[in-house]
């Protein structure tokens, strides 16, 4: 086999949209020598990368269960379709389903917390402890030894 | 032009209500164009939509001379990487605009931007807005990079898969 038909390994970055979306797209320059699929909550959000793959994920919140499942669904083909090598989320339920899925198929899983949660973990950034490789906040006075880690911010 | 977003999730009636009494009572000729997402205030005095697409949003913001936001980090983000003056107003969950009130505390860790005034209720709105548009502002070394060391902790922890 050559070496251009050697596979690049693939990144997923998922979250839902907005501020979570732009977050997360900051992180890019850590993978430059990765093949970028991008997925989120909003179909239109293919606008965002034109010429790159994106898959699109039901929306959902943390108050409507079904909905919830659906999403949690719709993560888990795209992960089995995909077999990315790392999944990265900045939130919010969409990527805590991603990290929870990936973790169980041992696929390499990276937390970055969103900026806007100053005071204290998100609620799906807590709760994905167990299935972030990397689990890190971007405010240094929520860093513990244990984790959250801290490293800096993406601004 | 002036350029409102409140995101798509919540309904933010109070800043809402507020711009479009400013555009009804200031006789600004500056056009106002507001993305109102789920509120349920229907503006009378300026343009708006509920939703845009990401491609209309991102040539609504780079059109802007001002943008009006809830405190959210995407807008804070868009603001910053354009240079353009923001005015952030906290979604309260006393008001039912958001479940808790991290949005007080984005404000309070992000208002040292140059770009960025804070406004603390609907009262403060409008005489801040005629403040902001008599003076015409650009900003030339906003610091808006992502931090190195993140990027490094992130390639190394990602060198370590196989």
């Amino acid at each position: 086999m050559s070496s251009a038909e050697i596979k690049r390994k693939k990144v997923l970055f998922i979250s839902s949209c907005g501020g979570h979306w732009k977050q997360m797209r900051r992180l890019e320059p850590a993978f430059v020598e990765f093949e970028k699929h991008f997925a989120a909550t909003d179909a239109s959000y293919y606008q965002f990368v034109i010429g790159q793959p994106f898959h699109y994920i039901p929306d959902a919140s943390m108050w409507n269960k079904i909905r919830l499942i659906w999403q949690a669904l719709s993560v888990l083909m795209l992960l089995i379709k995909l077999r990315p090598a790392v999944v990265i989320s900045t939130g919010a339920s969409v990527g805590f389903f991603a990290l929870f899925f990936a973790k169980k198929m041992k696929i390499k899983t990276i937390w970055v917390d969103s900026l806007a949660n100053v005071e204290q973990m998100s609620l799906s950034g807590s709760k994905v402890k167990p299935y972030a490789d990397l689990w890190l906040t971007q405010w240094e006075h929520l860093a513990t030894p244990t984790g959250p880690y801290f490293y800096g911010a993406v601004l | 032009m002036i350029f409102v977003t409140v995101g798509s999730q919540l309904p933010f009636d109070r800043l809402t209500i507020a711009v479009d009494e400013w555009a009804k009572n200031s006789g600004s000729a500056v056009p106002v164009f507001a993305q109102i997402g789920i509120s349920t205030y229907k503006p009378q005095h300026i343009d708006y939509c509920q939703t845009m697409t990401p491609d209309d949003y991102q040539s609504s913001l780079e059109k802007a001379d001002l943008i009006i936001s809830h405190a959210g980090m995407g807008t804070i983000i868009s603001a910053l990487e354009l240079g353009k003056t923001l005015l952030l107003m906290p979604r309260l969950a006393s008001h039912s605009e958001h479940r808790n009130d991290h949005q007080l505390a984005t404000l309070k860790n992000f208002s040292h931007f140059a770009n960025i005034v804070s406004i603390k209720d609907e009262t403060e709105l409008a005489q801040t807005l005629d403040k902001q548009l008599s003076e015409k502002k650009f900003y030339s070394n906003l610091e808006t990079e992502v931090s190195p060391a993140l990027i490094n902790a992130i390639k190394e922890f990602i060198n370590t898969v196989a």
